[in-house]
């Protein structure tokens, strides 16, 4: 049989807001445990929540970018549960009146096809702590860090909408795009700024019936995510075609041993008690407040890929991998207008820089070769000054720190010759050193001469040590060639 | 000088007629001496009491020091207080010493007022007559087999027993109005959102209400004027301009319109504390008011209302003391789930668990519409009396409880009679009204309150009529034998 799968996904994003929703202290990560957790955050007795107003915006700013009915008059609701690292043993979040309602975020696929995902709301809330396993801690026990409890968090929940793991990735990087680039979030995935869980089920093709699903949590990666489900959907297949039922279950999917297992099933799920938060007034968001943050809204991923489109003339493709990220494309952009070819540009974001960001696990933000060191390096390939073979030397030095690209041109002697004197007499002095290959290609016939000229070439560029310009040795040799016909 | 109402301290310390040093000593001796008896103060601040008289004395030197500088006070023990423990009265937070001062107990720091201790109360301010807590039940200095109310049971005892001119409480059904009756000494519940609840340990933050005891009406107002305050640690908060509650407090009172809800006195209210309270009402007829006849129709139904919605916010507010921060764990546990069962079911007592699984049972899947949803409904019923009522009238005058301080033990093993204790009190706070219960009379030697209760933000014109009523009628000045 035929099995359609079906995907829904609660996306956890963490604002960059400098401080938590409910306290003064600082969201910043990694700062040694329970040091940036305050009275409130502990959930001493007594202490009180007051509200960040810039996570309030933000969570709007999200709404907006994706088109969504914002909630003017939302509430804070108790999510009751006890945990070692819940200080409060209650979440403070939003259930019946989310900020945010129903909106869609369209997705492109490989195939060029584009997909609308409905968004069933996304409310804000804050963030656990953390339960700490290893380290100094005496034994048999488990220490908390709560240095993450409060930072404020938007959950975004989909529509089952997405039918294959690639609408899914799709989905999960879109939104990565979107939030990055309005700068309500930091984007960074290994600190577990964005976090998936994902709802799956499987049906027999043609069914318009919702199969039993599962919820795999805290997926923080679009690797793992995709793991997760492709391991998922096999499972449920596996097991409804061997006769068995799915059973609604939340499991878990580690990322580093592959394994993934079930952790409670719905009987066994919390009740979790929602009722109002007392303590916090319901949040009240005026009309004046949606325009001027809607105006202010930074551009957003289609918009800057349909203006990379008609401004640099990228293909779509191009154009939709340097809009994805607002750092990817302010730092194309800088290089695009300083050096003057938007192609290059975009080749060498895409290609060179990208590669090695990736094996050095950093973002564009972080590059080592800036964007105008770039920029100048492709200029010097515009002008013809290195080849693009050379300029791969020129980028790694650049990107060991070795300076910036005229030095490293002089210092590694990769200039490139292009005074037409200087080749001519290369030219020369490499046909008359091999008189059996000229010989060779004079009495070949014309088909095969095109072939022949490779050995030329490489001879001209072992003597020359690479620096010869190749378009003008190729245009200086044919001529020669063709004089001895 | 114990028996100086905090207005003449004010007047004293100023005027240079005692210092501060020698009316802090004088109070810590007399909590020394009669604390064994009363069992009102849990915790005596001595040397830092000393140090901050000291520093009191020397403001008042010059000349320019706030009204209550040197003033001895008591706090209750559900205020968190920087450097000093604050147990709320329970096992569970019996070794908790928070880092920060609540708000209110920072106002009075500021002005110079000097803290003497912390009282004694019910366990998490949960009890009507201060038997819950893990220090032993406060005795009535009027008569020490009986109850001296709760939940701020050691504060009004404290008053009454002249321990201290004045001390700090709180209200969430009556806690506050309640003891203020039975142990014959002023004491006031405030708009919901005019005092501040930061650094006051939640028992249901919708319905908790910190305010003044005294002697007398205008002591309250004395000690409200410093209470009071906008603070943007409390989003529940209001941010409205405190009135000098002292300046009106002369105001004639002939014309105003007074209400008599029917039904505060039907089945249940003692005889002899109707007779006082209807005796008050002619005092004050003869001032000049107007009485009138008013409908509260939902009444009855404050006191269900009330023991679904303060119990279900409890069951949230106390998830925090589950052993795992601050406060009480249990010995050797062997896994999560048994720290947690232990450190609750031995931290907490009785009535606190009652109340967390009466409010778990209301919240839970199945339940909610049937308690949660429609205790909120009841709720703005209660609410809607209220302004039909001040649609026509200036205040609502009762009394204050149902009968008398009684016995230990009395209703030890009902709570629902427990409970009914707070059956005139228990609608100002779902309504976020202002409530305060004055000394009116006494049955078989003990006191009777008479309850004020005022439009939203109208403590002026409440404190007015209490303290016009204390200058024809000498229940405040009153004190049980023994004392003076």
């Amino acid at each position: 049989m035929n099995w359609e799968t079906v995907i829904g996904l609660e996306v956890h994003v963490q604002l960059a807001t400098k401080t938590k929703i409910f306290s003064a202290a600082s969201t910043s990560f990694g700062a040694e445990p329970n040091t940036q957790a305050c009275a409130i955050d502990l959930a001493m007795p007594g202490t009180l929540p007051v509200l960040n107003e810039q996570a309030v915006h933000y969570a709007v700013m999200f709404g907006l970018a994706i088109d969504a009915e914002i909630g003017q008059v939302s509430v804070f609701e108790r999510k009751n549960y006890f945990y070692p690292d819940l200080p409060k043993g209650y979440q403070t979040t939003q259930l019946e009146k989310p900020i945010v309602g129903r909106g869609a975020v369209g997705i492109q696929l490989a195939d060029g096809s584009t997909k609308s995902i409905r968004i069933h709301h996304a409310h804000l809330e804050e963030d656990a702590g953390k339960s700490v396993h290893e380290g100094d801690l005496p034994l048999g026990s488990s220490g908390v860090d709560l240095n993450r409890a409060g930072t404020p968090l938007i959950e975004i929940v989909s529509e089952p909408d997405m039918r294959s793991i690639e609408e899914a990735v799709a989905f999960a990087k879109k939104l990565h795009s979107i939030v990055t680039s309005i700068g309500i979030c930091d984007g960074e995935m290994s600190q577990g700024s964005m976090r998936f869980d994902v709802n799956v089920s499987v049906r027999p093709m043609g069914s318009t019936e919702l199969g039993t699903r599962t919820e795999t949590k805290n997926l923080n990666s679009f690797k793992f995510m995709e793991e997760a489900i492709e391991k998922e959907v096999e499972r449920q297949i596996d097991v409804i075609e061997d006769g068995g039922t799915i059973r609604q279950e939340t499991r878990l999917y580690n990322g580093d041993t592959k394994v993934a297992k079930a952790m409670r099933s719905k009987e066994e799920a919390n009740d979790y008690r929602y009722f109002p938060c007392p303590d916090l007034l319901p949040v009240i968001v005026s009309d004046d407040t949606i325009e001027a943050l809607r105006r202010a809204l930074p551009e957003l991923p289609d918009a800057r890929q349909a203006r990379f489109v008609t401004q640099y003339a990228l293909s779509l493709y191009d154009a939709g991998v340097l809009s994805s990220d607002a750092s990817i494309a302010s730092f194309f952009e800088t290089v695009a207008n300083s050096c003057g070819n938007p192609k290059l540009a975009a080749n060498w974001a895409m290609g060179e820089l990208s590669a090695a960001l990736n094996n050095a696990g950093l973002g564009f933000a972080d590059s080592p070769v800036s964007a105008e060191q770039l920029a100048e390096m492709i200029a010097r390939i515009v002008d013809s000054s290195i080849s693009g073979k050379m300029a791969k030397q020129v980028f790694e030095a650049m990107w060991q720190g070795e300076g910036n690209v005229d030095d490293i041109i002089d210092a590694k002697g990769l200039k490139q010759v292009s005074d037409s004197g200087a080749l001519e007499k290369i030219v020369t002095d490499v046909l008359e050193a091999n008189p059996a290959m000229v010989e060779d290609f004079v009495s070949s016939d014309e088909n095969k001469r095109k072939k022949k000229l490779g050995g030329f070439m490489g001879q001209i560029m072992k003597v020359s040590k690479g620096q010869a310009n190749p378009q003008q040795v190729n245009q200086i040799l044919l001529q020669k060639l063709n004089e001895l016909l | 000088m114990h028996n100086y109402t905090i207005a003449e301290l004010v007047k004293g310390l100023q005027s240079k007629q005692f210092s501060s040093v020698e009316l802090t000593q004088h109070f810590l001796a007399r909590i020394r001496q009669f604390n064994d008896q009363y069992n009102a103060v849990i915790t005596v601040t001595e040397d830092q009491a000393l140090q901050v008289a000291q520093l009191a004395d020397q403001r008042l030197a010059t000349g320019s020091a706030p009204a209550l500088c040197g003033v001895p006070l008591l706090h209750k023990d559900i205020f968190c207080t920087k450097g000093v423990r604050t147990s709320c009265g329970s096992k569970m937070l019996d070794n908790f010493i928070p880092p920060y001062n609540a708000t209110v107990v920072e106002n009075f720091e500021q002005t110079g007022a000097v803290m003497l201790g912390k009282t004694n109360m019910d366990e998490f301010a949960m009890g009507s007559s201060n038997e819950t807590s893990f220090y032993g039940p406060v005795k009535n200095p009027w008569a020490t087999d009986c109850v001296p109310g709760g939940s701020s049971g050691g504060s009004a005892a404290a008053v009454a027993g002249r321990l201290a001119p004045g001390a700090t409480a709180t209200d969430t059904g009556g806690s506050i109005r309640q003891p203020a009756a039975l142990c014959g000494i002023s004491g006031l519940k405030p708009t919901y959102g005019r005092v501040s609840r930061w650094g006051m340990i939640a028992f249901a933050s919708s319905l908790d209400q910190a305010g003044p005891m005294a002697r007398t009406a205008e002591d309250c107002a004395l000690l409200l004027n410093c209470m009071a305050s906008f603070d943007d640690k409390d989003s529940t908060c209001v941010d409205r301009e405190v009135p000098d509650y002292s300046a009106s407090l002369n105001k004639p009172v002939k014309g105003l319109r007074i209400g008599i809800p029917k039904e505060y006195f039907s089945e249940g209210l003692h005889p002899g504390t109707e007779a006082a309270v209807k005796k008050a009402l002619t005092d004050l007829e003869a001032q000049g008011v107007e009485l009138v006849e008013i409908s509260l129709p939902n009444s009855d139904l404050s006191v269900p209302a009330y023991y679904v919605i303060a119990p279900a916010e409890a069951s949230a507010n106390l998830s925090r003391f589950d052993g795992v921060k601050y406060g009480y764990r249990c010995e050797n546990p062997k896994d999560l789930q048994d720290m947690y069962c232990r450190t609750r079911s031995e931290g907490f007592g009785e009535e606190v668990q009652r109340r967390i699984l009466i409010g778990t049972y209301c919240l839970s899947a199945g339940y909610y519409d049937a308690y949660y949803g429609k205790a909120q409904q009841v709720r703005q019923l209660i609410e809607q009396d209220f302004v039909k009522a001040f649609a026509d009238v200036d205040l609502i005058v009762g009394p204050t409880c149902p009968s008398p301080a009684f016995k230990f033990g009395a209703k030890g093993d009902d709570p629902v009679a427990m409970y009914l204790e707070d059956i005139y009190t228990i609608a100002t706070n779902l309504a976020g009204l202002p409530g305060m219960s004055v000394p009116c009379g006494m049955v078989e030697g003990k006191p009777v309150g008479l309850q004020i209760i005022g439009n939203y933000f109208d403590e002026a014109r409440m404190l007015n009529l209490a303290h016009q009523f204390q200058q024809v009628t000498d229940w405040h000045t009153q004190a049980p034998e023994g004392i003076l």
